[in-house]
């Protein structure tokens, strides 16, 4: 059998919130699921994190944001993804995101939207199944 | 006594005995009992349990050292606690007109929310704030948008707390340039600054500078405010951010003291006498989930901040031993499904807050998980506070739960627990070389995922998030933040930097980098001049920044 490919996540904060509870919770949880983990620290804007995606060469994004800027930081990202030809990457968000934006959201590629409440398995399992879904695992 | 103590010790040796066949027939729920942070809970307390603890050494009386009982002899009894919803979103004008809504429905203080590119020293028109302003908080550009925000609210009748730390300076200079220009002296002037720099670099994010500089500044502003302002509370050493993001109850005691020890240290290292400032120094809790255990925590940081003040410090005024404080109720504890049971939630937080001997109080509203609170909401939350204080009875006498078996050894243990960690700190070198290294952040991290855990294994129940559940049609009545504040911000600077004397503006600004670079000179006046001549947050920071350099914050988690 194959060696298994590790999932390489780069967990980000865009915007200028400063609650990383929830990317911290999720970071440890992912690398415990066995995915290496690069959390990008507070006050990301669009471009760095873009950067940092293509410099890790990431599998998935994860996005986290409380602020209520995620309808201007969100599309920005996608946009920037796009420019530089990166397609083949999970986007997830999560943070507080009323449930009115979540549509438009996923319309631009962001794949899911995790919520307060979500269960850290949940967001572990999305992973799974559509990085096996583009037979990247 | 020692004879009755015997006496307990026997009839407690049999009632142990009678359960044990109790528990044999009927196992209890559960086969470890623990409170929220992890201490473990007897199955009963009896008086042996704190026959260590001498009554009047270690209890007292309220109003007296060591205050385990409260502050005030009186308590809720003479005045109730000041009820202070934190509020602030979009232009001054909105925030405005949410203030005087919180005034007209019986509140009896104001509680200013700032956003994000305020907090962070940005002017609304540059090219982080995009998307940010007005988001979380009330956009302040300049002390034009002050004005507006406290229009027909006279500053010399309200008490005013402001949460704004890292441009705290700026946002200070800016209240008291409103003061001045309506002719009300400083020392009339009642209220808050948060001024809490370094559970920036711990919890809550929003730095600017590297710690040890922006320490200078704290103590820039707690200095000034000692010769200036004496009745204005120089800075909140806040436990509440770190208990959000995650931390325990005594690691919330512990952190908090231990930042307070910093700022204190660092004052006096500025050459003023400890009495002269240590009275205006307050506290900013959470009131979180766990009842008997904050109750506790509240006495535990009472007992311990008297003494490190009156030993450690050699404080000789009682009032720089008494550690008074806000509470807000536990954010992190409310949930987006059903949740129309925060409402229970923050009722039991807040009354735990009561119980404790808080001074003034924040409830949250139930709809805080989802979005901004809406008005309806809000009232709401105020409503809890004064059904607590009017119609419970549980003001009527001075701590009520002290001499609680339980309440008393949960004290005692928060506080032997949280001197630990102080020691520990100290040991390291202080708080800012515990900062530094990233070992705070690393304890409160591992806290958090821990408690995490628990809940996914429903080892913590959730009601109605991991629990009870129900298929819930999705909220309604949310408030929204007009999309347009950004534009309107950008817009008045626009005619801010048209009509003011730039000249003015270049002279004082270069007058604050002269003192930055000064480390024996305060930023304060220079900082009140610039912002009188019209200089913008944005502006004054960024004179700071090309002084200091910025803090660039962990990537570890």
């Amino acid at each position: 059998m194959s060696e298994k490919k590790i999932i390489r996540v780069v967990l980000a904060k865009p915007g200028l919130d400063g609650h990383d509870r929830g990317a911290k919770v999720i970071a440890r949880a992912l690398r415990d699921a066995g995915m290496e983990v690069i959390y990008t620290g507070l006050r990301q804007t669009p471009e760095q994190i873009v950067t940092t995606v293509e410099q890790e060469d990431a599998d998935v994004l994860m996005l986290s944001i409380l602020s209520g800027a995620h309808n201007y930081l969100f599309p920005r990202i996608m946009e920037l993804l796009k420019e530089r030809g990166i397609t083949d990457i999970l986007v997830l968000g999560g943070g507080i995101i009323p449930d009115e934006d979540i549509p438009g959201l996923k319309q631009i590629g962001i794949k899911e939207i995790f919520g307060p409440g979500t269960e850290l398995k949940t967001i572990i399992d999305c992973i799974h199944s559509n990085l096996a879904q583009a037979n990247k695992v | 006594m020692a004879d009755n103590k015997e006496k307990i010790a026997e009839a407690l040796k049999s009632w142990n005995e009678k359960t044990q066949k109790v528990l044999a027939k009927n196992p209890e729920r559960k086969a470890q009992f623990e409170t929220l942070s992890e201490i473990p809970i007897n199955r009963l307390y009896t008086p042996l349990d704190i026959e260590h603890i001498d009554y009047l050494e270690e209890i007292g009386f309220p109003g007296q050292y060591p205050f385990v009982r409260g502050v005030q002899n009186t308590m809720h009894r003479g005045r109730l606690w000041t009820m202070r919803q934190y509020a602030g979103f979009g232009s001054a004008e909105d925030t405005n007109k949410r203030f005087r809504y919180l005034l007209e429905q019986g509140q009896t203080g104001l509680s200013v929310a700032f956003d994000l590119p305020t907090q962070i020293g940005y002017d609304s028109d540059h090219p982080l704030s995009v998307g940010e302003v007005g988001k979380v908080g009330v956009a302040i550009d300049s002390v034009r948008d002050m004005a507006v925000l406290f229009d027909q609210i006279p500053l010399d009748q309200v008490s005013t707390s402001m949460t704004i730390n890292s441009p705290a300076a700026v946002i200070t200079a800016m209240y008291l340039a409103l003061a001045d220009k309506s002719n009300i002296s400083f020392d009339k002037l009642r209220g808050t600054i948060q001024n809490d720099v370094l559970k920036e670099y711990i919890a809550r994010g929003t730095y600017i500078f590297p710690p040890h500089i922006a320490l200078r500044i704290t103590t820039n502003i707690i200095e000034y405010c000692a010769k200036n302002m004496p009745q204005w509370n120089s800075i909140s050493i806040s436990g509440y951010h770190m208990r959000e993001a995650g931390c325990t109850a005594t690691q919330e005691v512990a952190f908090t003291l231990a930042n307070g020890i910093t700022y204190v240290q660092s004052v006096i290292n500025a050459g003023l006498k400890v009495d002269e400032f240590a009275p205006r120094l307050s506290f900013f809790f959470s009131a979180h989930l766990d009842f008997f255990e904050e109750i506790a925590k509240y006495r535990a940081a009472r007992r311990l901040w008297a003494k490190i003040m009156k030993e450690r410090f050699k404080a000789q005024d009682p009032r720089s031993w008494m550690l008074r404080y806000h509470v807000q109720t536990a954010g992190c504890s409310l949930t987006a499904q059903q949740p129309l049971l925060n409402i229970l939630r923050t009722g039991f937080e807040a009354l735990s807050a009561v119980l404790g001997g808080c001074q003034s109080l924040h409830t949250n509203s139930y709809d805080e998980a989802l979005a901004l609170p809406s008005e309806q909401a809000v009232q709401i939350a105020l409503r809890t506070q004064q059904i607590i204080a009017y119609e419970i009875g549980v003001t009527e006498t001075v701590d009520p739960l002290g001499g609680s078996y339980y309440v008393e050894y949960l004290t005692d243990k928060i506080e032997s627990d949280a001197e630990q960690y102080i020691k520990k700190i100290d040991e390291m070198g202080g708080m800012v070389t515990a900062i530094e290294s990233g070992y705070v952040q690393q304890e409160i991290a591992h806290s958090a995922y821990e408690y995490q855990k628990k809940v996914e294994s429903k080892e913590r129940i959730v009601v109605g998030m991991n629990k009870f559940q129900i298929k819930e049609p999705p909220p309604t009545g949310l408030l929204k933040v007009d999309m347009s504040v950004g534009e309107r911000q950008a817009e008045k600077l626009k005619v801010l930097r048209a009509e003011r004397d730039n000249q003015a503006v270049l002279r004082c600004l270069e007058d604050v980098k002269r003192a930055a670079k000064d480390e024996k000179e305060n930023l304060m006046p220079p900082i009140l001049e610039a912002v009188k001549a019209e200089a913008t947050l944005g502006e004054i920071c960024d004179a700071l920044r090309e002084v200091f350099g910025e803090y660039v914050g962990g990537t570890s988690y």
